[in-house]
Parts: C-alpha cells; structure tokens; sequence
C-alpha cells in the first residue's frame, strides 16, 4: 500500500529533527522581553506608589482617583499598558501556549531584581522555582511559535490519490 | 473559589488569542495602518471584548477570593493551574500544536511558579 504524500511519510527519527523551529526576528524576541519584564516591574511600581499614598478611606473615592496621577503609580499603569500591547501583539503571531512561559518568565526576573537590587533573601524553594520556570521557558523557546494548520487539500487530489 | 479565578482566566485568555489571530500579525497591520490602524484593528473585533470580559470577571473572582483565602494560597495555585488550564484549552479550542515539549514546559512553568509564589 503506498503511504500517502506527506511530509509525515518521514522515518519518525527524521520527521521530529524537520520539525519546523520558529524564526523570531529580533523585534518580536524585544516584544516577548517586554511582555515578561513590564507587568512585574508595573505591579512593583503600583506597590510602591501605595505604600507612599496615605490611607484611603472609601468614605473618599475621589483620594484613589487622584492617587493615580502620583509619579509612581502613572509610572506603574503605563508599564501595565505596555504589558497588554505587548501581550496582545504577542499573541497576533505566535500560539498562547508559547506567549505564556514569557508571562511566568516575569517572575524570574522580578525574584532577581528583589535579590541583587533589594537584597532580599531566597529561599532554597524558591530557587528551585525559578530553575524549573527557565528550563520550562528554554523548553518552550527551543521549539516552533505557531501552529501550522496546513490548507484543506482540492477534492480532485482526494479522488486521485489511491 | 480557585476554580472560579482559574477558569475565568483561561476562558479570557484563550478568547483574547483567538482574537488576536483572528486579526492577523499587529506588527504588520501597524507598517500598513500606522498605530490607529492597528488599535482599530483590535476594538473592532468582538472577540477582543468578550476576551476582556472574562479577564475583568477573574480579576474580580481573585478579589472575592482573597477576601476568603490567604494571599500565600490564592495567587500560587491560580498561577500555576492557569497555566496548564491554558495548555489544554489551547489544544481544545486554538487548536494549537501542544506537543510533548509544551507539555513538559507547561508542567515545569506551574510547578516552579507555586515554588516561587509560595
């Protein structure tokens, strides 16, 4: 029975090493840096623009709206705009389940910076963490950033092919 | 609780990259279109609100949440299942390759997520 006329006709072996990687150009590798370093450093941002804020008591909702116009805090919300265009720009070319390893690779980072900029201690877990989130985004970078769906054949090759 | 934040998130997730790709590469649109091209392009596409839609629900669901449950446990473990949450919905709906490596990856990136949130 001859196999049919694919590129999965391969020996398994041969098929899995052409596997198609992805060619990422250096503008989307920028866009996916940005997508895991902006919502981490937007959070930090916001975080330390409250604790500078005094204590807001809903009684006054108008003292949250005008919180929002301290430097940090606007500093924090367009960090966190970044993130969402980066994000949303992310995902027009690549597959969600590549885009969101960089999303957890945001973590890293941010464990970093708390460790050799605010010398915050690590714990041995949170080590661990941090090794597996960049063996799981190496993982994911060493493979193809979209999927591929081939276009639907003619009918007239379906009633040729034996 | 967890459940309601999980799935909430995933469900916007996974609408905002179908229509994400629904519109095409932003990148592109953006050299044909300029900026106000490329936004047009994403506020008209229904997908897109129904996408934030679901975010702005899980982003409630997480307060409601950790109003009940300690922070120590809300945010590792709605983290960390979203992200595999994400990998079956995914394969399901986007029909992405989801292959062994992205499960792997998957996996790895939840495991080591609930570690470092802990």
């Amino acid at each position: 029975m001859r196999p049919p006329s694919s590129s999965l006709t391969q020996p398994f072996e041969t098929h899995h090493l052409r596997m198609p990687k992805h060619s990422l150009t250096a503008r989307q590798y920028l866009i996916l840096g940005l997508v895991a370093i902006c919502a981490p450093l937007g959070d930090t941002c916001l975080s330390r623009g409250m604790t500078h804020v005094p204590a807001i008591s809903l009684a006054h909702p108008g003292s949250l709206v005008a919180a929002v116009f301290t430097p940090w805090i606007a500093a924090g919300i367009a960090l966190l705009i970044g993130f969402f265009a980066s994000y949303l720009t992310a995902l027009s070319w690549a597959d969600l389940t590549f885009v969101l390893p960089a999303t957890a690779f945001g973590n890293v980072i941010v464990a970093f910076l708390a460790r050799f900029w605010l010398r915050e201690p690590i714990s041995v877990e949170r080590w661990i963490g941090i090794a597996l989130i960049t063996l799981g985004v190496g993982f994911v970078a060493q493979g193809p950033s979209l999927t591929q769906h081939p276009a639907a054949e003619p009918e007239i090759q379906k009633v040729s092919a034996p | 609780m967890i459940a309601a934040v999980v799935l909430s998130s995933t469900t916007g997730e996974v609408l905002t990259a179908a229509a994400m790709k629904s519109i095409g590469d932003l990148d592109e649109i953006r050299a044909r279109a300029g900026m106000k091209g490329a936004i047009g392009a994403v506020v008209t596409c229904p997908l897109f609100f129904a996408g934030v839609f679901f975010l702005a629900v899980a982003f409630f669901a997480l307060l409601f949440a950790l109003n009940h449950l300690n922070l120590s446990l809300v945010a590792p473990a709605s983290a960390s299942l979203t992200l595999v949450t994400n990998a079956i919905a995914g394969k399901i709906f986007l029909k992405e390759n989801v292959d062994r490596r992205r499960w792997a990856a998957a996996v790895l990136v939840c495991v080591g997520v609930y570690l470092l949130a802990h």
